[in-house]
């Protein structure tokens, strides 16, 4: 059965082959460039190791911040393989880089490379273990969530701290690093930068579908299930952000180079901050 | 309204070719319309297969310039007028005649599928007690009309071949459809990794793509049918805590 | 000498829409080997596309609703015409029907302390209907599919039966074809089950699909089996009128259960003005009194009219159109927006949606839908015993639509779904019993086979003959014209002259190509069932010279006393069609009262 012939005319043979009409190649062409584009940001701007940290901001590419003396390389290594791994093994991503790269299909009913095809079978195995990272993810999320918080958290513009500030960013020494004294609330554009990034990954990451699993989808009968309400409730929550969970996936991806590229190009004295309190 | 071609693959077994005909057509028609009408009119041994000719029975699954979908809905107002119409038969499946194939591997998985088992009934008139807000996750599923263009279009089955060792999204859906059903007591979670063949799955999406009932199979049926695997299969957490509770 | 593939079973079940499969279930059951034929994919059958719900008193939402009022709404929709026993074993066992398709795995809609919905639906007291948003059918034919092959029924798809073998004056076998092969295959067993569902596809607006050509209809008259009530065709007030393509195919009756309301084009919601005496006091008088039953309290407020029963309400649309108050397109209007809110619709009513906003460009949450009559169902078919459904020739089984009887002279929506799983395990248990005081199979006759497989194959030794589509086409068209919702004696007496041409046609189609998956070939054999049941709905029209139910002469008005509880029964009399009129079983005492009286 599997292996009758079927006419010439209907075969798609080889990559591409197809009589659908549309621009099928426009999706994986714009994902490939998507995916390329921030990777070869992320993996230069983890690279360098350098200006991922002015004021009260820190870049999401380094936090956590570990700087232990022993690590001979940017400290953000210490740390990106676990939102590169949930991205890496997210089912949204999969399915992009299964179409974009591996041609695995290309596009819906258009003929790909022939080879030997084994799914998640054999090498991609490891794509199982998402839920691992997922655990890591939402650690991460807690992790970014002080972060913004921090962001919010200035000196105390007296004329001494305005003396030693940088112009037009009063708290903040030629450094970098944060004045002396005493700290107040303020908010500058960065604290909306690295705000907005959490949410966005947050909403990338509370609609994860293994997370969606573990809090409810894993039970058949939520009346039967001990506190089945509330499971249900939470995997109603998590559905509603599964649901686009590819608009957040791209969203929250752009976001945190964005965020990166913020943080950066204010390190590097490019631009400045705008304090809006 | 004007003229349209429609341009049919002609053919039986492994032979056939693409035939062109030219066809009076009026507002409103769909593609079955058309293909009924040069049946009538000018190639009365057309094969082809409808039933209900309301998207509600699947029977007449084809693949329109190069697209699975349905005959029974798909407007000719969709396609512009001077550009041929190419209605092709499934791919993923053996040709008998014209746009007519053999599906009969589907039906054979189905059976080899674990069937329903409810648990013991809550009352004694036999009746369970289950609420609308559980089942409605089932019965997205339930929604599946056996068009089979999922399977058509899924590229383990369309592209690689392998119906013999993966069952494809429509009875992964299936799968789902039992699994979370809030009575059922069976367990597929082994049988889904072993001979349902649930890797295979490369959550593509190009099933969720064709489907004419709009069931998310992707995302809500065999991710969800994944995850369950991996609960059983490739969880050490989970394994110690089996090991520990015996 | 032609090749034909032999199998043996104790019972054969014709037709995989819900009776067959519950009759190829039951008699699995009782242990017998058993075969399932279908013309389509398993699956495709008629059932799937029933969308309302199943009729069962269950009283989930209604507590005082039992199988006595149940009894009683269907004796009185099918105005006293029915066979009592039938109407009552069907409203007693339809509750434990449901409920076992629960144990098998269907999904229905729930109420809110966790049982089946029900909802409500033209000529039920209560709200009866269990459902599953409008796919009811679907999910009854997926749940019996799975069972039956989980049940161990050999299933033969695609195959055509094209006559039943007759030995000693029993039925013992099928001669059939592969539809994909067009080779022939010849089924011996003990006993057969028709359930091939009806006839509509011999009218030109139908909701009913290319399978509906009457075979089990034609079967049983060729066996020589009796069959009653040929004259009750039900038109289901509302299908589809616009665009041309899709015209005929069904709108839900649901979409008024859940509040639709039938306007005139002058915005009149026109049903008022049509109550029949019967139900005077049964349903609402204004309009507001209606939008409150909707919208609210169903126990002081009573039903709107647009839920009184099918022929009722196709007729009142057919008057409204000939008044001159119908839409552009010639039907009327079917309005649910203005009365529901577009995600209650949606949800209620998902496949309604779906099916305007993809074949009409209507956005029924939105604008009012386009309706007019369309031919849904036929009340009449194959006489059986209530108890076991045998037919009257023996060895003949038959449950469903193809069986005559349950619904009189008019058929309650959710009826049909309820009558198939009740009646539909009775035929299987009845043909198993049957089967199993049989001894050996009978050896059935080579020249028999060779008969029918001559006549079969015909058509291809008549290549340039009449294109058999233009003969089905003439044919739905003289019977949509001259014996549609109103007949009268001219009209039906021009049918049978045209039958009378026709028939010689059908005997002169030709056809080219091989005999593989040939559609055209498919057509001429179809014809022959086509064209005796449209003979048998025209002479049984001629001969009730009253009006009741869905038969409507414009020559005889009104219902005729001395026509009441009186059948039409028609039978093969060597080549003619022999017509009667039989007096039906005497209703009891008891359930006299009941109908009078109320439960």
């Amino acid at each position: 059965m599997a292996t009758s012939a079927a006419p010439r005319v209907l075969e798609e043979r080889g990559l591409g082959a197809t009589l659908r009409r549309d621009a099928w190649w426009l999706a994986p062409a714009a994902v490939a460039i998507g995916l390329l584009a921030f990777g070869f940001y992320a993996t230069w701007a983890a690279w360098v190791g350098d200006h991922y940290e002015w004021g009260p901001y820190l870049s999401p590419f380094y936090s956590p911040l570990f700087e232990p003396g022993w690590w001979p390389l940017s400290p953000a290594f210490l740390i990106l393989w676990a939102p590169l791994g949930f991205r890496v093994t997210c089912y949204y991503y999969r399915k992009a880089y299964y179409r974009a790269f591996f041609l695995d299909p290309v596009a819906c009913a258009v003929g790909e490379p022939r080879h030997d095809y084994h799914g998640e079978r054999k090498l991609f195995v490891f794509q199982n273990l998402h839920r691992f990272f997922m655990y890591l993810a939402v650690v991460f999320i807690f992790i970014l969530g002080w972060d913004a918080i921090v962001s919010f958290i200035w000196p105390v513009c007296s004329d001494a701290v305005r003396a030693v500030s940088v112009p037009g960013a009063c708290g903040v020494l030629p450094s970098g690093e944060l004045a002396e004294g005493p700290r107040t609330f303020g908010i500058g554009v960065g604290s909306l930068v690295l705000t907005i990034n959490v949410i966005l990954l947050a909403g990338f990451t509370f609609g994860c579908h293994a997370l969606r699993h573990a809090v409810g989808g894993s039970i058949d009968c939520f009346s039967c299930a001990k506190f089945g309400r509330q499971r249900y409730r939470l995997w109603r929550g998590v559905t509603v952000l599964n649901k686009r969970h590819m608009f957040w996936a791209w969203i929250s991806l752009f976001w945190v180079g964005f965020a990166d590229l913020y943080v950066r190009l204010v390190a590097m004295g490019v631009i400045s901050d705008l304090r809006l309190l | 309204m004007a003229k349209r071609v429609f341009r049919l693959f002609r053919g039986q077994g492994n032979t056939g070719q693409l035939v062109d005909y030219e066809l009076e057509c009026d507002e409103g028609m769909v593609v079955l319309d058309a293909v009924h009408r040069i049946q009538a009119e000018q190639a009365p041994d057309l094969a082809c297969r409808w039933n209900c000719k309301a998207g509600k029975c699947g029977s007449c699954s084809a693949e329109i310039n190069g697209k699975p979908r349905l005959m029974c809905m798909t407007r000719l107002s969709d396609y512009p007028p001077d550009r041929p119409i190419t209605i092709t038969p499934m791919k993923a499946f053996p040709l008998i005649k014209d746009l007519v194939t053999d599906v009969s591997w589907n039906y054979e998985v189905n059976r080899r599928l674990p069937e329903f088992k409810p648990r013991p009934p809550d009352f004694p008139d036999g009746s369970w007690r289950m609420y609308q807000y559980e089942v409605e996750r089932a019965q997205e599923f339930r929604k599946c009309i056996e068009c089979f263009l999922c399977q058509d279009v899924c590229h383990v089955l369309r592209t690689h071949r392998k119906h013999d060792e993966f069952i494809g999204p429509a009875f992964l859906t299936r799968a789902a459809a039992y699994e979370t059903h809030p009575l059922d007591t069976n367990d597929r979670a082994t049988y889904l990794k072993e001979q349902g063949g649930i890797g295979y799955c490369n959550i593509t999406k190009c099933c969720t793509e064709v489907c004419p009932e709009s069931i998310a199979i992707t995302d809500n049926a065999i991710i969800p049918l994944k995850e369950r695997v991996v609960d059983r299969h490739y969880d050490p957490l989970r394994a110690i805590v089996r090991l520990l509770k015996g | 000498m032609i090749e034909v593939q032999r199998h043996e079973h104790d019972v054969i079940v014709i037709g995989a829409g819900g009776a067959g499969l519950r009759a190829a279930i039951e008699a699995s059951l009782q242990g017998c080997r058993v075969a399932l034929i279908c013309k389509s994919l398993l699956g495709k059958a008629h059932t799937v596309m029933a969308e309302g719900g199943a009729a069962a008193a269950l009283g989930n939402v209604f507590p005082e609703d039992n199988w006595k009022v149940h009894f009683r709404d269907t004796m009185r929709g099918g105005k006293m015409h029915n066979n009592w026993r039938m109407a009552m074993i069907h409203a007693q066992e339809a509750p434990d029907r449901i409920r076992e398709l629960e144990a098998w795995g269907a999904l229905f809609d729930r109420t809110a302390d966790g049982r089946i919905n029900q909802r409500p639906f033209g000529g039920h007291t209560y709200s009866r209907l269990a459902h599953v948003g409008d796919r009811t059918g679907l999910e009854m034919i997926r749940v019996l599919q799975d069972k039956a092959v989980h049940c161990g029924v050999d299933v033969f798809m695609e195959c055509t039966v094209i006559k039943l073998a007759v030995v000693d004056g029993k039925v013992c076998g099928a001669l059939g074809y592969w539809r994909e092969s067009g080779r022939f295959v010849l089924f011996r067993a003990h006993a057969v089950v028709l359930a091939t569902g009806g006839i509509g596809k011999a009218w030109a607006i139908t909701s009913n699909s290319w399978e509906y050509t009457g075979d089990g209809h034609a079967l049983a008259y060729d066996a020589g089996a009796e069959l009653i009530d040929m004259e009750f065709v039900q038109f289901h007030p509302t299908g589809m009128v616009w665009p041309p393509s899709v015209r005929g195919i069904l709108v839900t009756e649901g979409v008024r259960g859940e509040g639709g309301v039938l306007l005139n084009n002058q915005g009149r919601r026109f049903m008022f003005d049509y109550m029949p005496e019967m139900y005077r006091g049964d349903f609402a008088e204004t309009e507001e009194e209606a939008d409150a039953w909707v919208t609210g309290d169903r126990k002081k407020n009573r039903r709107p009219p647009e839920l009184l029963t099918r022929d009722v309400v196709s007729k009142a649309i057919v008057a409204e159109v000939k008044a001159g108050r119908g839409s552009p397109h010639g039907g009327v209007f079917l309005d649910i927006a203005s009365k529901r809110d577009p995600e209650y619709i949606k949800k209620k009513l998902p496949s309604m949606y779906h099916q305007f906003k993809e074949l009409a460009g209507v956005d029924i949450t939105k604008e009012p839908m386009e309706v007019g009559p369309t031919v849904h169902y036929v009340m009449g078919g194959v006489k059986v015993d209530p108890e076991t459904q045998a037919a009257t020739v023996p060895g003949l089984f038959a449950a469903g639509e193809v069986a005559g009887g349950m619904h009189g002279a008019n058929r309650l929506g959710g009826n049909s779904l309820s009558d198939l799983l009740v009646f539909g395990r009775r035929a299987g248990l009845g043909a198993a019993e049957y089967a199993k005081r049989q001894g050996r199979l009978p050896e059935i006759p080579q020249n028999l086979v060779n008969e029918t497989v001559e006549w079969a194959l015909a058509p291809f030794e008549r290549s340039g003959g009449e294109n058999p589509y233009q003969v089905q086409e003439d044919l739905r068209r003289t019977m949509q014209e001259n014996c549609g919702i109103v007949r009268d004696q001219a009209g039906l007496e021009q049918a049978l002259a045209d039958l009378a041409k026709l028939k010689e046609r059908a005997m002169r189609t030709g056809i080219t190509g091989s005999r593989e998956y040939n559609p055209g070939w498919h057509t001429c054999l179809d014809l022959h069932s086509q064209l005796t049941v449209a003979e048998m709905v025209v002479r049984s029209c001629m001969e009730r010279k009253e009006s009741r139910g869905a038969h409507t002469r414009f020559d005889y008005p009104d219902s005729d006393p001395n026509w009441e509880r009186k059948e039409v029964v028609v039978r093969r009399d060597g080549d003619r069609m022999e017509v009667k009129v039989v007096p039906q079983p005497e209703i009891p005492e008891e359930l006299m009262t009941i109908i009078k009286e109320g439960a």
